[in-house]
């Protein structure tokens, strides 16, 4: 067991930290106050490769590993959670389940743009009825001839605002059950698909969240993905795959913050002293130091064993679990540490513990993933 | 045997530069350490009659190489007349202004000659033992300063940047016969094709690029305040930048400001002028290696990071310290 | 134009090393090796100059081993191969001995352009690449802020301080770039995998260049200048407050401290 990074991780790090800290960093306020998806931030990520790091050359992307992926989730998260989250689901909710169930022409005529970068992706599965209990799809899906006809709504849709490309779930034989869920590709412009109401939120307020309302949207049969009645399989394992990079997102939140409250303890002073030279500021920062080096060798771990092709599944809702709650209660942390000023928007430490709490929920709350987590343990 | 301290006197348009004077000052020094005497080597076109001033800035003989093909520094005409003047005259040290153009002839002009080139000397003396010449010069990106020597090799050559050696008073008596010398210049020898020369006046400051910072705060009570502290960091050859206190109250321009919302700064010197020193301005300015502050108010927070606080009025202190400075230069 | 070469240095990043408060002298653990500035400029001309007429870039360095890492980056940002020249015998070397050295690995590999930066942070000196000219005998323009190609000449843009020249040049020719007036590229994540699993670094030692080059001309025994000594500038003690000064005491107080740490 090597803990050590490789040479080339090393230098993705590298790469990643210099990218976030003069590209992403200067903008992550304004980000936030101003409620603004970062186009132009996206449009450089494209161009440096970041938009389809896990995916092969031959699909527009960079030939790079689960591992190099997670970092560059990370490292923007640490700066920017906002940014950290467009990455991570157009990556691994809407570039992986096409690379891992498309046909080679949906890949071609899919991938390829989203690898690099050239369109957006965004995953609808959640609706107004079925968040946890995501079975209950009520979005239909009728096939006519040709092409299916979709309606529904999906609601909290991460990316929707300005994604091109969406993966859709939806219930093509109610009889069936959850096997009767099939997933679609489905485009922007495709008739009867629209981008509704946009959420304002407690955190990531960058990340453009919204509602898709699809009222007989044609969808052309070729882009059905996978089998029909596939649908939830693949989005069940295509969340798995999600979880790593959301995890990924709370760990650098929780570094991010860390890395915050040092600066500004060892220049404060009260009573005298530099506030880091107090046990109670040393103490806690070493709890959670701890927390998140702990987080983050479960969100390795996992991002190898997806890599390698082994199971992950377990791994994968553990580094999830872990890593979020660690980030709620290091965020939480380093805005007490910070005192006053920590509450106020001047200092970027209120907004990484507001970011922080929809790690906690989305792509499978915490509750998710415990269930998730004994059902490997075989005591469901 | 190698003799004579040389100094080449950069000129532009036919203007002799400030460096110029001051190297030849520099030069009348270490000549006399010496017992030898100083040469200016002027290389233009049609400036003959112009270098005649360098005597009354204190050579004592001016070589000039005066040839159309020296009009407008190019490298290599340039390189080859100061290789000839030097392959005839043997001199024992040649000393050029460190600007864009002796940055770009002397090291040249080293390795044609093979001899050593220090560069950006910011001080030159002579070894009283060896009568060696000692050339100190920062390095490790100004972390530390060196003496670098050159023993077997001549001439010794160095650059010394402008503003750091002091010029002569200009003495209009001394005078001298320009000897006027063939490099053997040609069409031949412009290698590359000048297509147009522009010429530009100053662009906007960054002033996380600055050495030298004077740095303005609520205490310098309001727009024009800031036109005494340009004038003290123009004689500081630096820059004015400002905390966020001014920026709010429109005083300036976001450009300058230095803090937690505005640019991060590390200058070898930040004069803190009027501004308290609260933790969101010291966040941005506290790696500067030299902190100087100037405040009404004892208490002021500025005091605990400054290296020299002065509890005083800016309004006073700022023009009579750019006075005295200026007294200096001369 | 078919092949670039870039010469650049690992350099220890000057802005983040600080002075041991107590024993005087520089903490260089823990700084990190970067590119040197001007350098990297250099890459992104370089890479600029590929895109638009199809030449192969190799990076070329002299240091040591762990130079590696750079030669890796600038691979990673997009030239096409790297050399590394490391030994012993270049120790020490002032830069006419530097200057030799790379010069004599040039003469190994085909040129038409040259670029290098215009000084090193660490040196500051900006004489390396005008002597590596010299030695190869060919016409450089230093201070060069961008380069151009239009049909076979080159048009380049260098500066001053108080006026630019726009000059036509021929190939061969080498370059001095700037770092402030060229943003360089981040490297790309696909070319960082590709840097370490598709491209290799290679490493030459005197053996490689010795026919290129009098040995007299190498290290610390070719260099003509030489260190006498040196010293660390006075160390930052704790701040003093002048509070009953009149203004003028003030004003000799500032301007010799100003004096103390060699601002004027």
């Amino acid at each position: 067991m090597d803990y050590n990074l490789s040479k080339e991780h090393l230098l993705l790090q590298e790469m990643y930290r210099s990218f976030a800290e003069n590209e992403v960093k200067p903008l992550a306020e304004e980000v936030d106050e101003e409620e603004r998806f970062p186009v132009e931030t996206v449009k450089k990520m494209a161009r440096n490769g970041m938009m389809g790091i896990p995916f092969p050359k031959e699909y527009g992307g960079q030939g790079g590993d689960v591992l190099g992926y997670v970092m560059c989730v990370e490292e923007l998260s640490k700066v920017c959670g906002t940014t950290g989250v467009i990455v991570s689901a157009h990556t691994s909710l809407c570039g992986a389940p096409i690379y891992e169930n498309g046909t080679e022409e949906q890949k071609q005529k899919y991938l390829v743009p989203l690898a690099k970068g050239e369109k957006l992706g965004a995953f609808g599965l959640t609706e107004p009825g079925a968040g946890t209990d995501a079975s209950g799809q009520q979005t239909k899906a009728v096939l006519e001839g040709d092409h299916y006809v979709l309606n529904g709504s999906k609601i909290f849709i991460t990316n929707a605002g300005y994604a091109d490309i969406f993966i859709i779930l939806a219930m093509t034989d109610k009889s069936k059950g959850t096997r009767g869920i099939s997933a679609f590709i489905v485009e922007r412009d495709f008739p009867g698909f629209s981008v509704g109401k946009h959420e304002k939120k407690m955190g990531i307020k960058g990340s453009s969240t919204c509602e898709l309302v699809m009222e007989n949207c044609i969808v052309p049969k070729e882009n059905l993905l996978g089998a029909e009645g596939k649908g939830f399989g693949i989005a069940m394992k295509t969340l798995d795959g999600g979880r790593i990079g959301i995890a990924a997102q709370a760990l650098g939140l929780g570094e991010g913050a860390i890395d915050e409250v040092v600066k500004y303890t060892k220049e404060r002073t009260q009573f005298g002293r530099r506030i880091s030279q107090f046990q109670n500021t040393q103490f806690q920062l070493a709890d959670m130091h701890t927390q998140m080096e702990a987080a983050k060798l479960l969100v390795y771990k996992a991002a190898c064993k997806k890599e390698a092709r082994q199971p992950y599944t377990k791994d994968a809702a553990m580094a999830k679990l872990f890593a979020a709650e660690a980030a709620m209660s290091v965020t939480t942390k380093a805005v007490q540490l910070f005192g006053g000023y920590g509450y106020t928007r001047e200092y970027p430490v209120e907004r990484m513990m507001r970011d922080a709490k929809i790690t906690e929920i989305y792509e499978g709350t915490s509750e998710v993933q415990r269930m998730v987590i004994s059902a490997n343990l075989g005591v469901n | 045997m190698s003799k004579n301290v040389y100094v080449y006197a950069e000129q532009r348009d036919g203007v002799f530069q400030k460096v110029a004077y001051e190297l030849i000052g520099k030069a009348k020094e270490l000549a006399q350490d010496l017992d030898q005497k100083v040469v200016a080597v002027a290389l233009g076109d049609k400036i003959t009659h112009a270098a005649k001033e360098l005597f009354s800035y204190g050579a004592d003989q001016v070589i000039v190489v005066d040839h159309p093909t020296l009009l407008e520094y190019l490298t290599e005409p340039f390189t080859k007349a100061m290789y000839a003047v030097i392959k005839a005259k043997d001199p024992e040290i040649v000393l050029y202004g460190a600007t864009a153009i002796g940055r770009d002839l002397a090291p040249r002009v080293s390795a044609r000659v093979h001899t050593g080139l220090t560069a950006d000397c910011t001080k030159l003396e002579i070894d009283a033992e060896t009568k060696g010449l000692m050339m100190t010069r920062p390095a490790f990106g100004g972390n530390i300063m060196a003496t670098i020597i050159c023993p077997d090799y001549r001439p010794q050559m160095a650059t010394v940047r402008p503003g750091v050696m002091k010029a002569l008073e200009k003495d209009a008596s001394q005078t001298g016969e320009v000897e006027v010398f063939d490099a053997g210049l040609s069409e031949n020898d412009v290698n590359l094709k000048i297509r147009e020369v522009v010429k530009e006046t100053k662009k906007v400051a960054d002033i996380t690029e600055a050495k030298v910072l004077v740095s303005g705060g609520r205490g310098i009570g309001g727009a024009e305040g800031f036109a005494a502290l340009k004038e003290l960091a123009d004689e500081l050859g630096g820059e004015i930048s400002s905390s966020r206190a001014c920026v709010d109250a429109g005083w300036i321009i976001r450009d300058h400001q230095v803090g937690q919302t505005g640019k991060t700064v590390r200058p070898d010197a930040y004069i803190a002028c009027g501004i308290s020193g609260a933790i969101q301005h010291a966040a941005g300015m506290e790696d500067s290696e030299l902190i100087i502050a100037i405040n009404k108010n004892n208490t002021a927070p500025i005091f605990d990071i400054a290296d020299v606080g002065i509890v005083g009025d800016v309004d006073v202190i700022v023009p009579k310290l750019t006075e005295a400075l200026k007294k200096i230069k001369g | 134009m078919k092949n670039i070469l870039v010469c650049v240095k690992q350099v220890p990043d000057t802005t983040e090393v600080k002075l041991d408060p107590k024993t005087g002298t520089l903490i260089r653990d823990g700084v990190p090796s970067i590119i040197n500035p001007d350098d990297k400029a250099g890459i992104e001309i370089a890479l600029q100059l590929k895109e638009k007429t199809g030449a192969k870039v190799t990076v070329l360095s002299m240091g040591p081993m762990q130079a590696d890492i750079a030669m890796r980056e600038a691979l990673a940002m997009g030239c096409d191969e790297a050399v590394l020249l490391s030994g012993r015998e270049f120790a020490g070397s002032d830069t006419w001995a530097t200057s030799s050295a790379i010069a004599a690995a040039i003469k190994n590999l085909p040129y038409d352009l040259i670029i290098a930066g215009r000084q090193a942070i660490d040196g500051d000196t900006a004489q390396v690449g005008p002597q590596i000219a010299e030695h190869l005998n060919i016409p450089h323009i230093s201070y060069v802020a961008d380069a151009n190609v239009e049909g076979d000449t080159l048009v380049v843009k260098r500066d001053f301080e108080d006026r630019y020249h726009m000059i036509e040049a021929k190939t061969p020719l080498l370059l001095t770039a700037l770092g402030e007036t060229t943003e360089p590229r981040y490297m790309s994540v696909g070319g960082i995998y590709d840097a370490y699993r598709e491209k290799e670094v290679k490493v030459w030692s005197y053996e490689d260049v010795k026919d290129n080059v009098d040995p007299a001309n190498l290290g610390l025994k070719g260099s003509p200048t030489r260190v006498k000594k040196s010293f660390t500038k006075p160390v930052k003690a704790a701040g003093v407050l002048h509070e009953d000064v009149s203004a003028d005491e003030a004003v000799d107080l500032i301007i010799s401290k100003l004096q103390e740490k060699y601002i004027i």
